[in-house]
Parts: C-alpha cells; sequence; structure tokens
C-alpha cells in the first residue's frame, strides 16, 4: 500500500524513460491493451508535451480511441504504465513490480483530464447549466456562484448563451455537443481529449463545432490529445500527428509533413482513402 | 381499532340456524340500500385502518428496500451480492400467505399488523428490486462513462446521474406492484388481521347478504386504485425529461 507521502504526491514517481528534456504531460511506457485474447496495443511509448495538441488518425480498430479511454481511466490497463505529469495514473514501477496507485492519486490526477465525447453524454436529468456546474462544485469544491458566473461565461464562449436552464433533449446534436465541450473546460483541465467529437453530428453543424475547439487551441494552452476523421481540423490545430495500424505507431510527425509527404506506404494509402483523392 | 376475527366465533355465526332462515333468504330483494348504508362505515374505517395503512407503509418499504437491494447487487463485491441475490429469490419465490403465517408464528412479540406491513414490504422490494435492476441496466455506458470523467464520486453518481434516469422507467411498474399490494391484502386474514374484505365478510355472514359488501368492498378498492393509477401516470410525466 502507498505511504500517505506517496498519496499526497510530493514525491512525483521519476518516469522510467526521461530521455526527454521537457516534462510530459502525458507519457505512454511499454503499454499493453488487451481485451481477452485479443490484443490492442502493445509496446506502446510516446509522450506528450505540456500545451501540445497531437492528433491520432488511423483505422478504425487500430486503438486510437483505446488510448484516450486509457487515459481517462475508462479502460483497464493491462500492461505498461500511464504518467500524468510525472505520477503513474494505474500502476506504478516499484523495484520492477507493478503495483495499482491509490484511488485518492487516481483520483487527483483524473480531475486534470477533461473528455469530450463522441455521443455528448451530457446528463438527460439535469439543465445544462446543471451539467457544467455539477463536478466544478461538488468535485473541485468551487463556490457555487463562481462555478455558475463560469458555466455562463463557457456557454457564451460556445455560443449557447440563453441556453443555461434548457434540458440538454431540447437541443440538437451540435448544441449537445457545444455544452459537452463548456462541460470539459469547466473543470480547467490540463488535458483535454477528444474521441471523434464530430462524427455523431450532422455535416452542415461539425464546422461550428470544430471552430469553438480550434478557438480553445488558440486561446488556451490545454494540451489535446485527438481522435478525429476531420483531417482539416487535425492539420489546423495539431502540432503532432501519430498515425496508427495495428496498435503500433507506425509514422509520426508534424502535420504538414504527415498529410503532404508521409513516408509510410500505408499512411499514404490511408490518407488517400480518408481525403478521397 | 382493529377487529379481529376470531375463527371460532366466525364459525358459530355461520353454522347457528337460528340466525339465518334460507327461505327468507332467498325471498329478500337482489340489492338492500338500508343494509349498504349500515356496512359501509364499519367497511370504510377497516379500509382506512388496515388495507390503507399496509398498502401506504408496505409500498413506502418495498420501494426504498427494492432500491437498496438493486444498489447492493451492483456494488457488492461477487460473493456477498450472490448471498444477497439468493435471499432475494428465495423470498420472490415463496408464497406471501407462508411468509406472512410464518413471520407471525416466529417473532410472537410483533403484533399482527406490523408482521402485515413488513412483510408485504418486504416480499414486494423482491420483486421492486428487479424493476429497479432493469432501470439501473438501462442507463446508458456513455453516461457513466461521464462521471468518470468528470471524476464524480459514487455517492454522486448514484445520487444525480444513475437513481434519477433509473427511476423514470421504473415509476409504472412500481406502480403497478403498489396497486397489486393493495389488492393482496385480503391474505392478511391468514395473520387474523381484519382488512375491509374480512370485515365485509364478517357482516354479511349472519344473514347471508354478501352482494352488498363485496359491491361496497369493490366499489373502494376502485376508488383507491383508480386515484393511485392517475398519481403514478402524473408522476412518470413529471420525471420525463423536457422536450
Amino acid at each position: 500500500m502507498p505511504t500517505p507521502t506517496d498519496a499526497a504526491g510530493t514525491q512525483p514517481a521519476p518516469a522510467p524513460s526521461s530521455s526527454s528534456p521537457s516534462n510530459p504531460v502525458i507519457e505512454f511506457v511499454d503499454v499493453e491493451k488487451r481485451f481477452g485474447d485479443n490484443i490492442v496495443l502493445k509496446d506502446l511509448n510516446f509522450q506528450v508535451a505540456r500545451g501540445e495538441r497531437v492528433t491520432l488518425i488511423g483505422p478504425s480498430g487500430s486503438g486510437k480511441t483505446t488510448i484516450l479511454r486509457l487515459v481517462m481511466t475508462l479502460e483497464e490497463l493491462t500492461g505498461g504504465y500511464i504518467y500524468i505529469d510525472g505520477q503513474p495514473l494505474t500502476h506504478e514501477n516499484r523495484d520492477g513490480k507493478r503495483v495499482p496507485v491509490s484511488k485518492k492519486q487516481q483520483k487527483s490526477l483524473r480531475t486534470r483530464i477533461g473528455m469530450v465525447f463522441q455521443q455528448f453524454n451530457l446528463f438527460p436529468n439535469m439543465t445544462v447549466l446543471e451539467n457544467i456546474i455539477e463536478a466544478p462544485v461538488h468535485v473541485l469544491g468551487r463556490p457555487k456562484k463562481d462555478a455558475v458566473a463560469k458555466a455562463h461565461s463557457l456557454l457564451e464562449q460556445v455560443g449557447l448563451p440563453d441556453k443555461a436552464n434548457a434540458h440538454p433533449t431540447s437541443l440538437s446534436g451540435g448544441q449537445q455537443q457545444r455544452v459537452a465541450i463548456a462541460r470539459a473546460l469547466a473543470m480547467d483541465p490540463e488535458i483535454l481529449l477528444l474521441d471523434e467529437v464530430t462524427s455523431a453530428l450532422d455535416p452542415e453543424v461539425v464546422d461550428d463545432v470544430l471552430n469553438i475547439l480550434r478557438e480553445v487551441a488558440d486561446t488556451t494552452n490545454v494540451t489535446m490529445l485527438i481522435v478525429t476523421h476531420e483531417m482539416g481540423f487535425a492539420r489546423d490545430v495539431s502540432h503532432k500527428v501519430m498515425m496508427f495500424d495495428g496498435g503500433h505507431v507506425i509514422e509520426e510527425g508534424r502535420p504538414e509533413k504527415i498529410f503532404t509527404n508521409p513516408d509510410q506506404e500505408r499512411t499514404k494509402k490511408f490518407l488517400g482513402a480518408v481525403l478521397g483523392d | 381499532m382493529i377487529t379481529t376475527v376470531s375463527g371460532t366465533l366466525l364459525a358459530e355465526t355461520i353454522d347457528d340456524p337460528t340466525l339465518v332462515d334460507e327461505e327468507e333468504v332467498r325471498q329478500s330483494p337482489f340489492w338492500d340500500w338500508e343494509f349498504a348504508f349500515e356496512a359501509f362505515p364499519e367497511m370504510f374505517m377497516a379500509f382506512l385502518q388496515v388495507t390503507l395503512l399496509v398498502t401506504v407503509l408496505g409500498t413506502i418499504i418495498a420501494a426504498v428496500l427494492g432500491l437498496v437491494i438493486a444498489i447492493l447487487l451492483r456494488i457488492l463485491p461477487k460473493p456477498l451480492a450472490w448471498i444477497v441475490r439468493w435471499v432475494a429469490n428465495f423470498i420472490r419465490m415463496t408464497p406471501l400467505v407462508v411468509q406472512l403465517i410464518f413471520v407471525f408464528w416466529t417473532f410472537l412479540w410483533m403484533d399482527a399488523l406490523t408482521v402485515g406491513i413488513i412483510v408485504f414490504g418486504v416480499h414486494y422490494a423482491t420483486y421492486m428490486s428487479e424493476v429497479y435492476r432493469a432501470g439501473i441496466d438501462s442507463v446508458p455506458k456513455g453516461q457513466w462513462e461521464a462521471t468518470t470523467a468528470l471524476s464524480m464520486s459514487a455517492v454522486r453518481t448514484w445520487r444525480k446521474v444513475v437513481i434519477p434516469q433509473a427511476l423514470r422507467s421504473t415509476v409504472p411498474s412500481l406502480g403497478n406492484y403498489a396497486i397489486s399490494m393493495f389488492k393482496d391484502t385480503p391474505f392478511l386474514l391468514v395473520i387474523s388481521v381484519a382488512e375491509m374484505v374480512t370485515v365485509a365478510g364478517e357482516i354479511g355472514a349472519p344473514t347471508f347478504r354478501y352482494t352488498e359488501v363485496f359491491t361496497i368492498a369493490g366499489l373502494i378498492f376502485l376508488a383507491a386504485s383508480y386515484p393511485t393509477a392517475v398519481l403514478v401516470n402524473r408522476l412518470e410525466k413529471r420525471l420525463a425529461y423536457a422536450h
């Protein structure tokens, strides 16, 4: 069991592979994810620097979404380690032994991470405002007055200033997703995970949602891990693109490079299919 | 005041030939308004003091305990959940009448009415727990994932997200069980609690005039069931999301 000092996180565990000069905000070390006998990710190592925006591309089933879900602790990590701000998220390496971290530590790291889902996942039994202030008030312990004020300014930001008292079911898909973005941002996350956020939307509202996310990217320093099929958006906002296939990163680089002149034949083929040329 | 039936008294009144003249019964009118008006107050008192009391308190116990069982089945570690499931199945699959008699004669320090309320409540809790379970299962996985993504506590997740959404789909079934419990109250006879139907029988017995009393009993049941159904309907509408 971790000692209280461990739980308080006063001594962040040193990341085993500290080859990177900057302190990565997300680090995957030898990550393996299997569902039963089906290995989805294997020997996966990568880092995301603070403020960096990384887009994961690749064919469906290549494990992109699983990576986001592992970071959000929605899936159980079956092998390896994930570090958030240098601290182990699910398991720590203690003299070569893989030991689960305390619930408290996991929760404290998790509050720094926000996620926007493909299916929005707003709480239908609450109003828009209640959806947004629930976690800031009851998880972060912020005064309700402040949380409400912030919620209103976020709703302004996503273009829904008059929907605070609406119920999610009365909103369109695009509006619901904008509320979901506001809900995630209300927690002031260091890391924002975007899991195919426009895939369930009508084509004409996709740009509205993407423009809001572009603005978030431009005006904040939030680290983003993005899974999307919107290649134009990926090119605009990301610092780095990682191409996945079969649970491995087969190529990574700056978006201009990947989208115009990829090294790998597989990447070329994938982009050709997605971009439709 | 609760009128309890003494088995011997009932038997005596029926067997006593001096009280009833069969020929007279046959020739008497089909419906006797005077008799009906005389019988009504006593029956209505029995309805309020027993039938309604047992149903209302029994429903409250069943609704709360049923939810507790459904939640325990979800959150307890496997072996403990298995025990809860087994006990609940046992109670659900044995007859209510047997449970009434068993509890009444095992816990002799409890008065019959208390036994009735508890047995009705616990018995129906096992049914309602199944309804709640289905309701909880119907909450989409994405809702749970959203609570994780927002780091909501388990208590908050249940109280603010899962239970309100689970209840929405369970209210009609829970209402039906409440009405069904209401109609089971005559079983209280087996532990000598005279609820309305038993009282009706007692009033009718000396003269074999059952038409009036059982008609009244039926109308009182209907008069109580119908508003309950309306209430459930209204609650269902209130719990539905605004569209």
